[in-house]
């Protein structure tokens, strides 16, 4: 690996990058479906509690992310209401784990996925669906062979979003999951902690310039799927 | 196709904000029907509610005796059970498809002469291996309705088709429609704001105004004032 290299990465930095790179990763795909769903449904339909659902979509983008991180513990935590049952049951346990960094990480970029998809689904001419429709496609095929396709590049501009505020979760994750090296610790908390030890100030270069990377490629991405989905659209 | 009670049968009523559609008509079936009337008479309302892409409020929408519609009944055939095509006025190709791929998107279970005979006739076959961007308005319209041909509907709903092409290609795509419909028995309801356009067509022609059908004698006051 090049850029481990390069930089002059320490087996400490190595594991914190794969470990935000894998948890940011899973987040996103354990997301998709949801948010393509989401999305698709606050753009295309109309329905009892739509706006309470954009709203509980929202949140985590206006809260502060130490408050989501709390409120996750409280929910999900061993004594939480939904918590407790998931280690009853199936013995998952996720304060203090890498799950529960993904959570994390998925509930904080739950909305920048979400409001992607449903930009992409409401430049999608309807017009193209009813056509679709017509032409004797019931409503599964038209969703897959017509509205899915035209808003893949803003399905993939919304995880690209939601990929780069995974890397950057901070505050909800040392909240819920802790600072635990190689279990929870990624990329800003291993940042933070060698912040804060005496002599760290080399580490704390190489990792910060390592976060401008990866954020940086993500935003790129992100932007370039959105001018092509714009592109698609107008055609 | 054409049975016993060869009719389109079209009593709608649909509020839509502070417009109101409101008509009983039956138009005879295997040719040309027109429609014609200003923008916001109701064509394109009717259109949807035939297409079952609108809920009509009220009414009844049959073609030939196989109801598609029925307040009373309670009876609504889905749009992909309908057997009703559609072409807009903008041709609506799926733009990540290819035009063979636009072409044969409704044409399962088709008969390749078929195939071959519309591609021929629409003088599609240098097209289909192309992208949609790169076309003109011409040709994207004939590929919307080669699209709509192969999907083999019972009826043909055509909201200003031709509107977007010059003089000549509308005049030779009139042509091609009005063959089609004494050819293959194609019924077709054809809307457009134009009279004339509807006229070279067909006879049967119906006019909206404000949501409501013109009486005959309303009709040519109407067409003055036009």
């Amino acid at each position: 690996m090049s850029l481990v290299d390069t930089l002059g990465l320490s087996p400490f930095e190595v594991e914190a990058l794969a470990l935000t790179l894998r948890t940011a990763i899973l987040a996103v795909a354990l997301t998709l479906p949801l948010a393509v769903l989401v999305g698709w449904l606050l753009a295309r339909r109309r329905f009892f509690g739509h706006g309470f659902l954009n709203a509980v979509v929202h949140l985590p983008l206006v809260l502060p992310p130490v408050v989501v991180g709390y409120l996750l513990l409280v929910l999900l935590g061993r004594n939480g209401p939904i918590g407790a049952p998931l280690e009853d049951m199936f013995g998952l346990r996720l304060v203090f784990s890498t799950a529960g960094v993904i959570v994390a990480c998925a509930v904080v970029g739950f909305p920048l996925f979400v409001r992607a998809v449903r930009q992409a689904a409401e430049a999608t001419d309807d017009r193209l669906e009813q056509v679709a429709r017509s032409l004797g496609s019931g409503d599964l095929r038209v969703f897959a062979t017509v509205t899915l396709p035209l808003m893949a590049p803003g399905v993939l501009a919304g995880a690209t979003l939601a990929f780069a505020r995974a890397v950057g979760e901070f505050g909800a994750t040392i909240t819920f999951a802790a600072n635990i090296p190689g279990v929870t610790q990624t990329l800003p908390l291993a940042l933070y902690t060698v912040i804060q030890s005496p002599g760290g100030e080399a580490a704390a270069r190489r990792l910060c310039v390592l976060s401008i990377l990866l954020a940086a490629a993500a935003l790129a991405l992100s932007e370039w799927l959105a001018r092509r989905g714009a592109r698609n659209a107008r055609r | 196709m054409i049975g016993g009670d060869a009719t389109l049968e079209l009593r709608v009523k649909k509020t839509v904000g502070a417009f109101n559609l409101d008509l009983d008509v039956a138009a005879p079936l295997g040719a040309a029907v027109g429609l014609v009337g200003h923008s916001g008479s109701g064509k394109s309302t009717l259109l949807a509610c035939i297409a079952g892409h609108l809920r009509p409020d009220a009414g009844r929408i049959a073609l030939a005796g196989r109801v598609l519609f029925d307040s009373e009944r309670r009876i609504e055939v889905r749009p992909a059970q309908r057997h009703v095509g559609l072409v807009f006025q903008e041709a609506l190709l799926f733009p990540h498809m290819s035009v063979r791929a636009n072409l044969l998107y409704g044409a399962r279970g088709c008969d390749a002469r078929l195939i071959a005979h519309v591609v021929d006739v629409l003088g599609l076959s240098t097209l289909l291996q192309r992208r949609t961007g790169a076309l003109s308005g011409g040709e994207r319209q004939r590929i919307a309705l080669g699209r709509a041909l192969l999907a083999r509907p019972q009826l043909l709903l055509l909201d200003e088709p031709l509107a977007s092409l010059d003089a000549a290609r509308r005049d030779a795509a009139l042509q091609l429609l009005a063959d089609l419909a004494e050819s293959a028995g194609m019924s077709m309801v054809y809307v457009s704001h134009a009279p004339n356009e509807v006229a070279r067509l067909t006879k049967q022609i119906i006019r909206l105004a404000g949501g409501r059908i013109l009486a005959p004698a309303e009709c040519s006051e109407h067409l003055a004032s036009a």
